[in-house]
């Protein structure tokens, strides 16, 4: 049977907007309404999420977490480093605290630590870096942080059943770029604005990475996946910042939403997650293959 | 097509990949709970992507990490090869081609004291996974139900006589196959059912005249 949840982001918002109240409190109710669980058990399933999430930042923040390939890991730590010992972020404080804890989960990730899929394990990172820094810096409470985890699977929900989260379906774009429209959404909700413009952070945030390919290098959710979440967690505090001053998405996110559906079935299967393609096909990547597989015959 | 949010926010893994470390580690613990207990030697054929990049994505420990039991969120899954050794358990990794299978496949041949058993897989997307075949017999298997799979001789009534004592424990099947090498030769039944075989009515099976064995197993 097909469970019954909101399809378009445009309802969601109607119904937030009509109640006068956060997008968080309608997911809660109609996942209530729609799944054997009781909004307590909701909530704590996602309360344990979270301490997940907050595990998988503070270990990628303080450990040099090395992948299993040994292509990627230490740069979390390290730029956490170089931003407490006072150097001033060209991009600002909180931008950069985002992005080392959106690398810090996503090398965690690809060290075989324990994350939580938001909405896939390859994007793991960018939810969880966004929302731990606003709610820093909004003074939220951590029954704030959890609800606006279910703002972002509202969004999630929606980008799933429309398009895609998949990057083999539909590139890149149908993960990091959901987890940045997901991410942008909840701050949004989290820094106190309205579901109006959590809808917009949320098509601000799509809209600058469709057409993203998913090209990973050997095939492993390594490079360029590790920073592509570091960059999709800071497309989703600026998305968030043109939202709150009152900037708005020409084009309505389900449109934007559309339209990446329209584009990952564009995109030639090199491009999706099949290593064929873009940076797996750099002369460097094919270099690194042949560098790890022969490792592993040996 | 059925969501919730925990299939958005969720579910709690050991990373990097759903399909690459997830499903195998959920594939592991199906072929492990086929065998009956953890075996002493396996043999773990790998193939298509799985063979390619098992390495990187900790194909090869998740599979390990299944076989011993450990659960898709289990902090340990990155240290089963060691775990391996110390539970008594020999594995080899042997990168090869399976014919026409999904491209995420493998095959575990698990030995103990003499038994032998094997069992192809596939993880199939978002840590999902199927088992296609379990010896020389096809199957269906997904290890989201509680399943039987019963070993017996091929004869009238074996499937009736089954599923009248499930209905007398109340127990509801989802869905059933059987499979046989040959007419009147030994024959597999794999039945996915809705709850957990009273103990009494699994004695019962096993006792019933022609079924060989006789193995229950919790969705994984």
């Amino acid at each position: 049977m097909e469970a019954m949840f909101y399809k378009t982001v445009a309802e969601l918002v109607k119904t937030a907007e009509q109640r006068k109240c956060p997008i968080s409190t309608i997911v809660l109710e109609n996942q209530v309404e729609n799944t054997e669980l009781t909004l307590d058990e909701l909530l704590k399933q996602m309360d344990k999420n979270w301490s997940v999430m907050v595990e998988a930042m503070e270990r990628g923040l303080n450990e040099e977490v090395r992948s299993v390939s040994g292509l990627t890991g230490g740069d979390a730590k390290k730029l956490y480093q170089a931003h407490l010992s006072g150097s001033s972020p060209l991009s600002g404080g909180p931008v950069m605290e985002t992005v080392a804890r959106a690398l810090a989960v996503a090398e965690v990730n690809a060290a075989m630590g324990r994350i939580v899929a938001a909405p896939t394990a390859g994007s793991c990172g960018v939810v969880p870096a966004v929302v731990y820094t606003v709610a820093n810096l909004r003074g939220n409470s951590r029954s704030d942080i959890v609800k606006a985890l279910f703002t972002a699977a509202g969004f999630g929900m929606i980008i799933a059943y429309n398009a895609s989260i998949s990057g083999a379906e539909g590139g890149c774009q149908a993960e990091c770029g959901s987890a940045s429209c997901m991410a942008a959404a909840a701050a949004v909700e989290l820094a106190g604005g309205t579901p109006v413009q959590a809808a917009h952070a949320g098509a601000i945030a799509l809209k600058n990475v469709l057409g993203l390919v998913c090209d990973p290098v050997a095939g492993l959710v390594e490079v360029p996946c590790i920073k592509r979440n570091a960059m999709a967690a800071a497309n989703a505090m600026v998305a968030a910042d043109l939202a709150l001053s009152g900037i708005e998405s020409r084009i309505p996110i389900d449109e934007v939403i559309g339209a990446m559906k329209e584009i990952g079935k564009s995109m030639p299967a090199t491009l999706k997650e099949t290593a064929c393609g873009g940076l797996a096909n750099t002369p460097t990547a094919r270099l690194l293959e042949r560098q790890l597989f022969e490792a592993y015959e040996e | 097509m059925t969501l919730d949010v925990f299939d958005i926010i969720g579910p709690i893994m050991i990373g990097p990949s759903s399909s690459h470390t997830a499903g195998a580690v959920r594939l592991g613990r199906l072929a492990q709970a086929v065998f009956g207990e953890i075996p002493e030697q396996v043999d773990i054929f790998l193939h298509g992507s799985f063979a390619k990049t098992y390495k990187g994505h900790g194909t090869d420990v998740a599979l390990v990490a299944g076989l011993l039991g450990l659960d898709t969120d289990d902090a340990g899954i990155a240290s089963a090869l060691e775990l391996a050794k110390v539970r008594g358990l020999t594995v080899s990794f042997i990168p090869a081609d399976l014919g026409a299978v999904h491209p995420n496949t493998a095959k575990l041949v698990m030995r103990k004291q003499g038994r032998k058993r094997e069992v192809l897989g596939s993880s199939i997307g978002g840590g999902n996974i199927v088992v296609t075949q379990i010896d020389e017999f096809t199957v269906d298997l997904r290890g989201d139900f509680y399943t039987i799979i019963a070993t017996y001789l091929d004869r009238p009534g074996m499937v009736a006589k089954v599923s009248a004592l499930l209905a007398k424990g109340r127990v509801n099947i989802a869905q059933m196959k059987v499979s046989r090498v040959d007419k009147g030769a030994q024959a597999l039944m794999v039945v996915e059912i809705d709850n957990q075989v009273p103990d009494e009515i699994a004695e019962e099976i096993r006792g019933l005249e022609g079924i060989q064995s006789l193995l229950k197993i919790k969705p994984i």
